[in-house]
């Protein structure tokens, strides 16, 4: 070992910047993406499409609706792909943000490594959810492009801004379940949170079917839930019936809830990692 | 390099420092020492400016670490005392990664990380997992990355505890040698020897409070006698029998296996107690050690 001046780091005075605070973490996440993406294939490519084939395609067979009825859409299964992609981008998003997570605060103690670093706690949280968010981004995009040649969207552009959506409502779910996990003492909370959360925002949140079957009160139950804004976004551009007004409100109570979900996480991880 | 004046830490009710003043000079080798409990962890983590703090005035190279973290961080080198090493890495990796956490460029990472493999002496584990390492291969695999960012001051917390004696001696021998290339040192331990050994200057830790300050040797002259008698009788003896050698030196602590004589000539202790008729099944006489001081300074054992 040297201990020659020479090669001594550069002396930062004060905080990173929000993205030298990340692309310090670049080779790290790039690592864990090696290691782990033959696993996410499975979980985040296979199973969707086993999805599609099964409830689209032949449960969907038997469902022939007027498309007044499926918001829009030809058939059930061009009603139900843009909603299950959404659920799909939850569901990465909070499986990602839960064991992980606790992991690297409880079991690998990897945030505390990197705090001992001139990162910062909104640093971690920031590169962590870059790159769950690329998980949701890529899976999100290879499922649009799968069903691409099945004939459910009306155009080009509607599937970007579909999955762009789709994105941010995966971006969301995040942050807040990033929060929640970084206050739970014991992974018993992620049962909790998987059967009263996520199930039921799976099931009732507009992918399935239309909410407006639900009957009047639990029609408006749905439509506060963050989950039923990403697929009716999804929904809307995917099958080209695209209402602007009720866009802009879906799309900025899903930015309200990133900037809330951000906060919730950074003062959470904060006061878990402050002994 | 660092210096507290008043320096406290609370965690709701509870005081774990409570208020101490500490000067650590450049390329000096400084102990915390003191038993679990005592509030060195927590003096290592306002230090390693990760744990705000409470009361009190701290100073880490200049800077303050409320409103300097990361640039204190950056010339800093941490050796926590749980394992916080990546297991899902392999041995190379966790050197090379942790260097980028600092901004050091790709290059300089793996010469870095190569580097301190070899000073680690586990160049050949590099594309090992971390989990099929040695107890002791991990400690200096620690140590490694915590010198990645070639760091002015280097905090190593309990960094012997688990080990066996041999990879114990190997770490003090690579920390010896860091020390010589004029590397700041701040040690927290429980083990005297270690104190010992390694430490220019040490502060003994006690329920938050320090005890005394000064080195191992001055610690020993101003607290001990410069040699011990320690006897063993038979069990539960060891209490009536303190009040039969007594007046033999300086005082006598009584523990449970045996009895401490303090007196700067041991032998002749041995001697008067078997002249007494006194038989105790074993006895030894040795040097004073910051083992005796923490006795004097708390009335405990460093091991209590």
């Amino acid at each position: 070992m040297t201990t020659t001046q020479s090669t001594r780091t550069e002396r930062p005075t004060g905080s990173l910047s929000a993205w030298e605070g990340m692309t310090r973490q670049l080779d790290y996440w790039v690592t864990v993406y090696k290691r782990t993406w033959r696993g996410g294939v499975i979980s985040s490519f296979a199973a969707p499409l086993f999805y599609v084939v099964a409830m689209g395609v032949l449960l969907g067979g038997f469902i022939q609706a007027d498309p007044d009825r499926l918001e829009g859409a030809t058939s059930y299964l061009a009603f139900i792909v843009p909603g299950l992609v959404a659920a799909h981008a939850m569901q990465i998003a909070v499986s990602e943000s839960t064991y992980p997570v606790m992991g690297a605060i409880k079991w690998h103690k990897t945030f505390f490594a990197q705090l001992a670093t001139p990162l910062a706690v909104r640093d971690l949280v920031n590169a962590f959810i870059a790159f769950v968010v690329f998980r949701i981004a890529s899976a999100c995009a290879v499922f649009m492009l799968v069903l691409a040649p099945f004939g459910v969207f009306e155009s080009w552009w509607g599937p970007v801004l579909a999955w762009l959506a789709q994105v941010l409502v995966g971006t969301a779910f995040a942050l807040l379940t990033f929060g929640y996990s970084a206050r739970l003492k014991s992974e018993e909370g992620f049962g909790v949170l998987f059967r009263l959360g996520v199930m039921p925002l799976t099931l009732f949140s507009g992918a399935f079917f239309p909410i407006s079957n639900l009957g009047p009160v639990l029609e408006w139950a749905a439509r506060l839930t963050p989950l039923w804004h990403g697929v009716s976004l999804s929904r809307m551009f995917c099958l080209d019936t695209v209402d602007w007004s009720l866009a802009a409100v879906n799309a900025g109570v899903l930015v309200v809830l990133c900037l809330i979900g951000w906060r919730w996480a950074v003062t959470g991880l904060d006061k878990r990692l402050e002994v | 390099m660092i210096s507290a004046r008043g320096l406290r830490k609370s965690y709701g009710d509870f005081e774990a420092v409570k208020g101490i003043d500490v000067d650590v000079r450049q390329g000096e080798a400084f102990g915390f020492l003191g038993p679990n409990g005592a509030g060195k962890s927590s003096t290592m983590r306002m230090i390693a400016s990760v744990s705000p703090v409470s009361a009190g005035e701290l100073r880490i190279l200049g800077m303050d670490p409320a409103t300097d973290g990361p640039a204190i961080r950056g010339r800093l080198g941490v050796c926590p005392q749980e394992d916080t090493l990546d297991n899902e890495l392999n041995v190379f990796d966790n050197l090379y990664i942790y260097g980028r956490y600092f901004g050091i460029d790709r290059a300089t990472c793996r010469e870095r990380a190569n580097e301190l493999l070899e000073f680690a002496q586990i160049t050949d584990k590099a594309k090992a997992k971390v989990e099929d390492l040695s107890g002791g291969m991990k400690r200096r695999l620690t140590i490694a990355r915590s010198l990645i960012n070639n760091p002015d001051v280097l905090l190593l917390d309990e960094p012997t505890t688990g080990l066996d004696p041999q990879a114990r001696h190997v770490l003090w021998d690579q920390l010896f040698r860091l020390k010589q290339a004029g590397v700041t040192l701040v040690i927290t331990t429980h083990y005297m020897d270690e104190a010992e050994q390694l430490c220019d200057r040490l502060v003994v830790m006690d329920k938050g409070v320090i005890a005394a300050e000064g080195s191992p040797r001055e610690l020993i002259e101003a607290h001990s006698t410069r040699e011990v008698a320690e006897l063993r009788f038979g069990v539960g003896e060891h209490e009536v029998l303190a009040g039969k050698v007594e007046d033999l030196g300086d005082r006598v602590e009584v523990l449970p296996d045996r009895l401490l004589v303090y007196s700067d000539h041991g032998e002749d202790v041995v001697t008067a107690v078997i002249d007494r008729g006194l038989q105790p099944i074993a006895t030894l006489v040795r040097r004073s050690t910051l083992e005796d001081v923490f006795l004097r300074l708390t009335g405990r054992s460093l091991a209590d």
